[in-house]
């Protein structure tokens, strides 16, 4: 048997038939098995935001400690008028998320992020 | 009657006027608490609860009613400042022990943390009217939790100051903190020694009037 981190991609075409809540689920009880999920098209701020509660709501100490989340970054925000023109927003950008023990961020730039993940203990 | 009943919902209006809540917020040991008693001390003379090294110090938001902001040219401004737990997506109870805890109090505030945060974001998207968001000018602000609560204030349309805080220390880079959000209004202070607060109170005046 491979031993290692099992990734759920997820397409943005899948996502976009999801509701926030199903989301919010999937990706929880994904990390809760310890997976790393990629999402093709990131969350919303909203959802962002559920998501967070919704991790605080399930940490439990010594067991789930919560979520390492990452997408790449927004620089300078909407400058001139194609870029307000043609605003894609965050949302549109990949996702990692990944339980805290076992995902870590190495760096994060513009254009690229680098993680490191480790198989649950 | 009908002018009798105009009249008295005008006086209503202008005397019931709501005073703004606003919400400092930031990742935690950003300095929250220690600004927010540096600004209700300045007006009131007194704290608003203890700040420490040890994160989640503050595990409940504290609300203190009716401070007010005077800016250099002027203008005063009314609010209410509401304290609220450090913004995170993990919480590992392990963490406390390293600051001498033992493992029953280390545990004990891990859940208190996680209610304190889940309760930080209940009160952004329910209750606040503007948010002051409070960034540590030595550390990374392009950390996943800033982008994300940028991202939700935006989403919800909240006036916003960013303040790079802990100027005072000698590895601060507030620019980085202008670079990472170029879309809103940052001042650089440090909440500790009271650096440039006159600066911020005349952009609090200006944003949240």
């Amino acid at each position: 048997m491979i031993q290692g981190v099992q990734l759920d991609m997820l397409s943005a075409d899948r996502l976009s038939k999801m509701t926030s809540y199903e989301k919010i689920r999937l990706i929880l009880d994904d990390v809760h098995q310890g997976c790393v999920v990629v999402l093709e098209r990131g969350l919303t701020p909203e959802e962002q935001g559920k998501l967070l509660e919704a991790t605080m709501m399930e940490i439990a100490p010594g067991g789930f400690s919560g979520i390492e989340i990452e997408t790449y970054p927004s620089f300078g925000g909407d400058k001139g008028l194609f870029g307000k023109l043609f605003k894609k927003g965050d949302n549109s950008r990949m996702m990692v998320i990944g339980p805290v023990d076992q995902l870590k961020m190495l760096s994060r730039e513009k254009d690229r992020l680098i993680a490191w993940a480790s198989a649950a203990q | 009657m009908a002018a009798f009943l105009r009249i008295k919902g005008f006086f209503n209006k202008l005397f019931s006027k709501k005073r703004s809540r606003v919400g400092i917020y930031g990742p935690p040991n950003a300095g929250k608490t220690t600004l927010a008693n540096r600004i209700v001390r300045d007006v009131t003379g007194e704290a608003l609860g203890p700040a420490s090294e040890i994160p989640h110090e503050t595990r409940r938001a504290r609300r203190k009613e009716g401070v007010e902001i005077s800016s250099g040219s002027g203008n005063k401004l009314m609010i209410d400042i509401v304290d609220t737990p450090g913004v995170t997506t993990k919480i590992d109870y392990h963490e406390f022990l390293e600051y001498g805890m033992d493992q029953d109090e280390a545990v004990a505030r891990a859940r208190e943390a996680t209610e304190g945060v889940a309760e930080a974001m209940h009160w952004l998207r329910e209750d606040i009217d503007g948010v002051i968001y409070v960034l540590d000018s030595t550390q990374d602000p392009f950390m996943h939790v800033n982008i994300m609560m940028i991202g939700i204030i935006e989403a919800r349309k909240l006036p916003v100051v960013i303040v790079a805080n802990k100027i005072d220390l000698p590895d601060a880079s507030p620019q980085r903190i202008k670079s990472a959000f170029p879309q809103h209004p940052v001042v650089e202070i440090s909440g500790l020694e009271g650096n440039n607060m006159e600066a911020l109170y005349s952009k609090i005046a200006e944003v949240f009037k």
